[in-house]
């Protein structure tokens, strides 16, 4: 047994990120910055039409263009025009339509590709996209979830029966609950799509290598393992002689959880043409390209008792899926169903979610991946039951939320949360918010008529992370499993090289996992080099999304380090002469117990294991540690947040005047990354609650086809936030912690909109559409004034 | 047709004849190599390519090549040398400004215009002066502590 020991002091520092210093420098490889000799640009002909039959696709024209190569629609490609593949066949009869890198008869919605070029530079390819010829013949287009599921809707695909890819149901028994209710309180919510907006946009560079057949591909990715397998599935290239990079990545949020067709056929042509291709998405193409979030239509239902105590919940959901199925668009809302219940207890619980095909992008994960708009739904209508049973918002969720006493705690909807203390973290937030003294300022302004309305939202939420027990997984019906590796290994000159299979685009796993080997092996944080994201240098892993890197990827870092001491201290022994288990593990230093001039830095073990002069019989030479985890269950991080909402009630302008929340993420690694995650969560949960938004026409066409016109909040359209944290380590991982990637988006979103329905409450308002524009809530507004709007 | 034009960037004098259409972001990147100034979007709109001309933060998205003809660029690659750290930079390291990275060079460089325009800019004179650069990772919390971190160490004095 390793005496795992925090004498390096390195798990809970707020240390400064190793990462810093490239990218403060601008000494960075992005994809797009990889500029190969013979290179040729990639440039994709996109439908302008939502929906239409493709009559003519012909390419010739172009391939008469300046310094154009190659051009392809996908008759010609023929059989290189590989599938997209979603993994996730959620029912035994999930409808999963191709998906083809090139659209062959339909075009599906705008962005859809047609066509590509290849030109020796990226201008002349854009240039040459004009002279490729296509002729669409319109088809209506379907763009409402509702009408594509009404009998007689015009078909996303002809081969299937209806737009529907499938329906899922869990639970039951609501009609019960119902029965027995004094109050069921009954609301549709909307949770609008969103655009993951990433600031760096995709980039794809594949490149056949001359010495061997090995093909690499560089893309700006989540995901370079998964990637790579399905690459492999789908183009039926030789898995082993497939090497996918992911260099520095800039953001992700889900958005590059995908396998993109672009992927598919710059890897294709590459070996197709037997030289690089590259590929680079301006932002226009990314908001038409990259997948949408959210977009979920959500019936809800909670049924309780006249004194508050809930009885039952049921959900009913219309999940978009958009024109096609991405790698998990189909059971990204399922990610969600488990959380609907939230913090609560409750007898029953009813869930049925259709996923329905339109005529827009496809969506699938963004930060949060079904979590986000379950905590909406189950944070709002606790607060219309809160209005409906006139209770304090705050006390209807204390009575009814998990105690501390009583975890481990088995929800309705089957999952056992860990662990929490939803009472630590409330009383915290409410002390830091001054909550009592902005209900009598809120009621001071109600009896005043102050135009100014202050309303005080609140979200008390949980979330599941650590995708994921691979048998769960299974019995999902996702086809991988989620595990996570490490590999650790000890240099002959004391340094370390750890090896995770975690795949970081601006979470600091290079200082975070030096910090939990440091704290194991009591060897410097500056003396462990983490190597990630390259199939070549880091063979095992299932990478990055779902806040699971930590909470996976961290257990793996940690059994490795005790593996590889428990391997060196078979050396020592030897070295020492003395029985292993003599030896105590201190600060890095192997100590023969009761005599303190014996002893042996790991370090100078690393020279021992190399040179191999004296190792013990049958010890093989070099040290490492190696293990792959499959976590036995998930974490459950938590939190409360409060926000005060200054509502014009003539104008409907909002403003964010205090935003505090107080998370529970378990052990904290280093606190300083811990932050800023919940900041840059936070900021995205308040997007979708303020500015947000992505619009079609009744056409299909994108309205918000730019950064002008969709709104990622900008620093002067935030505050400062007040941020705390309350610590209740973790009954499932080794080192006590939780996931805090998606915490902050989460939860963020409700706390706004109550906040901004308990301004308006006494006007009559119920519910304020997302975003929260000052058109939105002055129509909310003046509908329950019984005015148009 | 192409143009000469002859620029000084992060300190090395550049003759070079370019396509009139050529933005200088492209120019930079593609053709000297300073991939450390980056896109993030054509709508001027997200900052990523900020860079100083003359001086002066300028959206090197939304600048010809042309029209930096004459004078002096100066990117992130430019502002410190080596292993020194201008005290933007090292403010940003600091307060943990930054995530993946992405929007950093255009942040960092428009944060050194806007401190020479207001050595001690207020909380809210930083958000309003920064609104044109856009990141989608920090939420511009320690953002605007780096900012405001960084005036200190330049001896802003207000």
């Amino acid at each position: 047994m390793t005496e795992v020991l925090d004498t390096a002091g390195a798990i809970g520092r707020p240390i400064k990120r190793k990462e810093d210093a490239k990218l403060l420098h601008g000494r960075t490889n992005w994809t797009d910055n990889i500029q190969l000799p013979g290179t040729l640009h990639m440039a994709l002909v996109r439908s302008p039409m939502a929906h239409a039959r493709l009559t003519k696709v012909d390419v010739s024209g172009a391939l008469a263009q300046p310094n154009v190569v190659a051009a392809y629609s996908a008759a010609e490609l023929g059989d290189l025009n590989a599938n997209v593949l979603c993994v996730w066949p959620v029912t035994d009869d999930t409808v999963m339509p191709p998906f083809p890198a090139l659209a062959t008869d339909k075009v599906r919605h705008v962005g859809d590709v047609v066509a590509c070029v290849l030109a020796t530079d990226a201008a002349s390819a854009v240039d040459a996209l004009d002279a490729v010829e296509v002729e669409y013949e319109p088809i209506p287009a379907v763009v409402s979830m509702e009408a594509a599921i009404a009998d007689g809707s015009p078909l996303v695909h002809d081969e299937a029966a209806r737009n529907t890819s499938y329906v899922y149901d869990l639970g039951g028994g609501f009609d019960e609950a119902a029965a027995k209710a004094d109050v069921v309180v009954k609301r549709r919510f909307v949770n609008q799509r969103l655009m993951p907006s990433f600031m760096e946009p995709r980039a794809v560079v594949a490149a056949p290598m001359g010495m061997s057949d090995e093909i690499t591909l560089w893309s700006s990715t989540q995901i370079p393992h998964v990637l790579r397998v399905v690459l492999a599935l789908s183009t039926g290239i030789s898995e082993q002689n497939l090497r996918v990079v992911a260099p520095d990545v800039g953001g992700g949020f889900g958005g590059k959880l995908q396998m993109y067709r672009e992927e598919i056929l710059v890897l294709q042509l590459a070996r197709k043409l037997g030289r690089p291709v590259k590929w680079t998405e301006t932002r226009s193409e990314n908001m038409v390209a990259t997948h949408h979030g959210r977009d979920q239509i959500q019936d809800i239902e909670i049924a309780a008792t006249k004194d508050g105590t809930f009885l039952g919940l049921k959900v009913t959901l219309l999940a978009d899926m958009g024109a096609y199925l991405g790698i998990i668009t189909t059971g990204t809302p399922l990610l969600g169903m488990f959380m609907y219940p939230g913090i609560y207890k409750m007898d029953a619980y009813e869930f049925r979610c259709t996923g329905v095909f339109t005529n827009k992008t496809q969506t699938d994960a963004y930060r949060g991946a079904g979590r986000p708009e379950a905590t909406f739904a189950i944070e709002r209508i606790v607060d219309e039951l809160a209005a409906e049973l006139g209770m304090e918002p705050m006390e209807l969720r204390k009575k009814n939320w998990i105690r501390n006493d009583e975890f481990p705690y088995t929800t309705i909807a089957g999952l056992t949360y860990d662990t929490g203390n939803y009472e630590a973290a409330t009383e915290k937030a409410l002390a830091m918010f001054d909550y009592d003294g902005l209900r009598a300022e809120q009621k001071a302004r109600r009896e005043s008529g102050d135009p100014v309305q202050l309303g005080i939202g609140i979200s008390t939420f949980t979330e599941m992370c650590g995708l994921a027990p691979s048998r769960t997984l299974g019995a999902l019906k996702y086809a991988a499993g989620g595990w996570e590796h490490c590999t650790i290994r000890l240099l002959p000159t004391g340094k370390v090289e750890l090896v995770t299979g975690t795949s970081p685009h601006g979470q600091g796993h290079e200082t975070a996992w030096s910090q939990i080997a440091s704290s194991i092996l009591g060897i410097p944080v500056e003396d462990i080099e983490v190597i990630h994201g390259d199939t070549g240098r880091a063979p095992y892993g299932m990478d990055t999304y779902g806040s699971r890197s930590l909470a996976v990827g961290g257990q793996a870092i940690k059994m490795a380090a005790d593996r590889l001491v428990e391997n060196a201290r078979v050396i020592a022994a030897h070295q020492l002469e003395c029985a292993p288990a003599d030896l105590e593990f201190v600060e890095g230093t192997f100590h023969v117990r009761g005599d303190a001039e014996k002893a042996m830095p790991l370090a100078a073990l690393a020279w021992q294991a190399f040179s191999s002069h004296n190792l013990p019989p049958g010890v093989e030479p070099m040290l490492s540690g190696e293990a792959t985890v499959d976590p036995e269950d998930f974490s459950y991080p938590h939190g409360t947040h409060l926000a005060a909402m200054e509502v014009d009630t003539e104008t409907g302008k909002v403003r964010l005047r205090k935003y505090v929340c107080v998370d529970d993420v378990g052990v904290q690694v280093n606190p300083m990354i811990v932050e800023g995650q919940v900041h840059g969560g936070l900021a995205q949960g308040i997007g979708q609650a303020l500015y947000e938004g992505v619009e079609y026409d009744e056409d299909g066409n994108l309205l918000t086809a730019s950064l002008a016109d969709y709104l990622i909040p900008s620093a002067a359209d935030l505050p400062s936030f007040d941020t705390s944290t309350t610590m209740t380590p973790s009954s499932t991982h080794p080192l006590g912690t939780k996931g805090v990637g998606e915490a902050g988006a989460i939860a963020s979103t409700p706390a706004i909109i109550n906040g901004i329905v308990d301004a308006l409450r006494p006007l009559g308002v119920t519910d304020v559409l997302m975003p929260a524009s000052p058109q939105n809530v002055w129509r909310a507004i003046q509908s329950a004034r019984g005015e148009s709007a | 047709m192409h143009h000469h034009i002859s620029v000084m960037v992060d300190g090395t004098r550049y003759e070079a004849e370019v396509e009139p259409r050529t933005l200088l972001v492209h120019w930079l990147r593609n053709h000297l190599g300073k991939v450390g100034t980056v896109v993030g979007c054509d709508t001027s709109n997200c900052g990523a390519c900020t860079v100083l001309l003359d001086g002066r933060s300028v959206k090197s998205c939304s600048v010809l090549a042309v029209q930096a003809d004459g004078c002096e660029v100066t990117t992130i690659q430019g502002l410190s040398t080596g292993d020194d750290w201008h005290p933007v930079q090292a403010a940003f390291k600091e307060c943990h400004g930054l995530q993946c990275g992405y929007c950093t060079p255009g942040m960092v460089m428009a944060t050194v215009d806007l401190l020479s325009e207001n050595p001690n800019p207020s909380e809210h004179e930083i958000r309003e002066g920064l609104e044109g650069n856009l990141c989608r990772c920090t939420g511009y919390h320690n953002i605007v502590k780096s900012v405001a971190h960084a005036a200190e160490l330049m001896g802003g004095t207000k």
